[in-house]
């Protein structure tokens, strides 16, 4: 091997801050390689995919709508992947705080006071939170493998979802179009601004966002999370409890989730459709990963995640790149900050026969 | 009494000239030359992180040297790999043993030796013959989850001698041992050397290697401290030269007798759901304020058992809660943190992902167990009291850390125990427990943590230490016992006690003397 690495025993500060950077070098350059190997202007189409989608006010706030969902989800996610807890559920929290808060929702459209809103919000975010201690049950009483149970949860509460809008909360007015009524002004939330979707679910994303950094950073209870999942003979010989932790973290995971949910169907949607998500649950899983599992970080890779989602979208549209191109630069850009952060723990070495004379020397002359 | 020194042979068995290995971050050899006699019995001592084990990987060809030479019987070679180094005679016997559980003796070195060597069965006679030749009695058709920790070490050594041996390593043979199976182990070796087969023999009890070893090679830091014939070094000069400074490293301290009884244990038998591991039955014990009571043993004896339920990690049903009390109170079905705030703290075996957290840092690491001497209010962690233990203890306990905010990880070992038993030391505990507090630690730091130990005893805390450092138990404590299979031996003041009875005990003999002992 003429590339080595080695470990390097402790974090290196500096690798912390550059690898995002070298990340996006990477990116950039062997993105700009792939768009003129497909004889597209490498310049304009870098424009259209990462700076033209926010280049006004309007695209700020499609922006923020699309990464309110991933940040909420991935914020419950790093609460449960610090106690080493993979949930892998957050789609399928997501889509039945959605449709537990429909259900509440198209039950009370009348309704005109404000109460109505925190209600359906309130019963989203339970409904997750539910959902996830269906998880937690499984985990804590069977011992069944949390990754195992949710995904297959995910799938349930799909068909759960689908076969609502295809039934009993299908809109009688809606023409047999699978969807839900809209929703009793009451009941959704307000816009933050005149001409743009964004709405006040970004209130509650920063407020999560504060308390899980709280949580993991500066609280007890984060402290025996972590601990769980670093060391669990540690957590026992001191006496945390493992199975409370495990619930909580699902909880607070599940409630997170849900919230985003709901949020999505009263805020930019106003209703229950079949489409609720395109995979945020899982877009949320990257995110957390990417912003190392740190409230701060994932705020960046959740507005990243965003981007790169409305980018795609639009270099479609007026670049004519096919779909599959856009992904491959996503999941190129992804590839280069998972890759670069192997630098924080490891030292990159070249293996050349005179570098390792070199050393050789260098320790005989400073055992000297 | 060591044999008398073979005759000097012209051609060394083997060599080592200027052997230098470097890690990341550390050189572990640096620049060693040894030298090897036919029939020489050679002892490599130092303390755990001197380059003892590298430099015998490197001789076994597990590892190899940046630097340097080995001569094998005049021949300069290159050892590639173990297989290359047992085709030229080198044979060598692990700290930790590579056999198949579920396998007999004969099948377990049949595997070992290849499909050349023949079947199973038709190496039982030659695996007869090796075992009377050289007095270690083992049958090849005994399953090895049957066997003794000392059969099981037989089979390891009788697995070498199986093909011409020229050189046999054996790293830390007597750490598994009782002090008889050590004896035994010693004849064996002093009639393999008779013979003309060199041995290798790391350990860092000076004892044994003074009455076993011809020459020694003493290592620390890397380096060669310097060579002596053991037999005619005292312990202090050995140890000075393993450590380097000539701090009061063997002490002696008074003994005492304790109070009123804190640790009071009554009848406690546990089954264990593992069906490898040793269930506990019938154990008294009782710890008195202001002693110290050592519990001897071979691992796998029923120590992390007890530890386990002394520290509520295993927990009786409410019915049983009196079997432990603590001052009187019933405890054995509390859980940890309710033990800790009646006065119990402890030191667990594995400093590592038991005892600390690698990961974290000192300071998480040190608010891990002290997180009830108020340095969480209102659900949040007070980092600035927090930071300020951390740094009393690596002050009052003399951790080498750069900072309060080194990973526990980056520790060695003896300065992570300081940092554990300091933490646990400065919670004012009425009870402390210690499993193994110096095992793999440094002869500098043990002396530290035995004065701790004393000091605290001296403050009247009951002190509970399992160990499986004979010595370290007659220094330190004031009342011992022996645990095996499961069972306790009656305890015993130290100072009636001679090491014969220790080892008696550790065998199981205790059935039928403890009548005695009462009278």
């Amino acid at each position: 091997m003429l590339l080595s690495l080695e470990p390097r025993g402790q974090q290196s500060r500096l690798m912390l801050w550059c690898s995002p950077l070298l990340a996006a070098a990477l990116t950039l350059g062997c993105g700009s390689l792939l768009f003129i190997a497909l004889g597209h202007d490498p310049l304009l189409t870098l424009h259209t995919l990462l700076i033209a989608p926010v280049s006004d006010l309007y695209g700020v706030s499609e922006l923020l709508v699309k990464a309110l969902p991933i940040l909420l989800c991935a914020l419950g996610l790093a609460v449960a992947y610090q106690a080493r807890i993979w949930n892998i559920g957050a789609e399928g929290q997501l889509l039945l705080g959605a449709l537990a808060g429909s259900a509440l929702a198209v039950n009370i459209i009348g309704m005109q006071s404000r109460w109505a809103l925190v209600l359906i919000l309130l019963t989203g975010t339970l409904a997750g939170a539910a959902w996830a201690g269906l998880t937690a049950w499984l985990r804590t009483r069977f011992n069944a493998n949390e990754i195992l149970t949710s995904i297959m949860l995910n799938y349930i509460a799909l068909n759960l979802l689908l076969y609502c809008v295809h039934g009993p909360l299908k809109d009688p007015e809606g023409f047999n179009f699978p969807q839900s009524a809209m929703f009793g002004d009451a009941s959704r939330l307000p816009l933050l601004m005149e001409d743009g979707r964004v709405h006040a679910g970004v209130y509650f994303a920063l407020l999560a966002l504060v308390a899980v950094w709280v949580l993991l950073q500066k609280s007890f209870v984060g402290f025996q999370i972590k601990v769980l999942g670093l060391d669990k003979r540690a957590a026992g010989f001191v006496g945390f409890r493992e199975k409370r932790l495990i619930w909580l973290a699902l909880l607070i995971s599940g409630g997170l989730a849900g919230l985003a949910g709901v949020c999505e169907v009263s805020g930019p949607i106003g209703q229950l459709v079949p489409q609720v998500s395109p995979g945020y649950g899982y877009a949320a899983i990257t995110v957390a990963f990417l912003g190392r599992l740190n409230p701060v970080g994932i705020l960046f890779s959740s507005l990243l995640m965003a981007l790169l989602y409305i980018g795609g979208e639009s270099a479609q549209m007026s670049l004519n790149l096919p779909q599959a191109i856009t992904q491959l630069f996503q999941g190129m850009m992804l590839f280069f900050l998972l890759a670069s952060d192997v630098l924080i723990l490891y030292r990159p070495r070249l293996n050349l026969r005179w570098t390792r004379r070199a050393q050789a020397t260098a320790v005989h002359a400073g055992a000297l | 009494m060591p044999n008398p020194a073979p005759a000097p042979d012209p051609i060394a068995r083997l060599q080592l000239r200027k052997i230098t290995k470097r890690y990341p971050g550390c050189l572990a050899n640096d620049g060693i030359d040894l030298t090897i006699a036919p029939g020489e019995i050679h002892a490599l001592l130092g303390e755990n992180g001197a380059g003892k084990s590298t430099l015998m990987k490197i001789i076994y060809g597990v590892t190899h040297a940046d630097s340097g030479e080995v001569i094998w019987q005049g021949q300069r070679v290159s050892l590639r790999n173990p297989a290359q180094a047992r085709g030229l005679g080198i044979g060598m016997v692990f700290q930790h043993f590579s056999l198949f559980e579920t396998l007999s003796v004969a099948q377990n070195i049949a595997l070992a030796m290849g499909a050349a060597a023949g079947t199973p069965k038709q190496l039982e006679p030659k695996i007869r013959e090796v075992s009377r030749r050289y007095g270690m009695a083992l049958e090849p058709e005994r399953l090895v989850h049957s066997l003794s920790i000392g059969e099981r070490q037989r089979v390891e050594i009788i697995r070498c001698l199986m093909q011409d041996i020229r050189l046999l390593i054996l790293d830390e043979p007597t750490s598994v041992l009782t002090p008889q199976e050590a004896d035994d182990l010693f004849v064996t070796l002093r009639r393999l050397a008779a013979e003309g087969c060199s041995i290798l023999f790391i350990s860092h009890k000076l004892g044994e290697v003074r009455a076993l070893c011809h020459g020694a090679t003493v290592l620390r830091g890397g380096r060669v401290a310097g060579h002596c014939v053991p037999a005619e070094c005292s312990d202090q000069q050995l140890a000075r030269l393993m450590v380097g400074e000539a701090a009061e490293l063997i002490a002696d301290y008074p003994k005492v007798i304790g109070g009123e009884a804190f640790l009071d244990v009554r009848g406690l038998s546990w089954h264990n759901p593992d069906p490898f591991g040793c269930s506990l039955s019938d154990i008294d014990l009782e710890v008195r304020c202001g002693e110290i009571v050592g519990i001897a043993g071979v691992a796998g004896n029923g120590q992390d058992e007890l530890l386990a339920l002394l520290s509520g990690e295993e927990r009786l049903p409410r019915e049983a809660s009196a079997t432990i009390r603590f001052a009187r109170e019933p405890v054995a079905h509390l859980r940890p943190d309710a033990r800790r705030q009646l006065g119990l703290a402890f030191v667990p075996a594995e400093r590592l992902g038991h005892g600390a957290v690698p990961e974290l840092s000192l300071a998480d690491n040190a608010l891990l167990t002290a997180f009830q001497q108020g340095l969480v209010s209102n659900g949040l962690i007070q980092r600035g009291k927090v930071e300020a233990l951390a740094e009393e203890i690596i002050r009052r306990f003399g951790v080498k850390t750069p900072d309060s905010q080194t990973p526990a990880r980056s520790l060695s070992g003896g300065n992570l125990q300081k940092f554990i038993l300091g933490r646990e030391i400065l919670q004012q505990p009425a009870l402390l427990v210690a499993a193994h507090p110096t095992w793999g630690v440094d002869v500098g730091a043990a002396a530290t943590i035995h004065r701790a130990l004393i000091a605290l005893r001296d403050a009247g805390a009951a002190i509970l230490v399992i160990s499986e450092d004979l010595d370290e138990l007659f220094q330190i404590s004031d009342r011992l016992g022996a645990l095996c299979g499961g069972r306790l031996s009656a305890l015993s003041a130290t100072v009636d006690t001679r090491l014969s009875d220790v080892g008696g005990w550790m065998a199981g003999q205790f059935a039928a003397p403890q009548s005695l002992a009462t009278r």
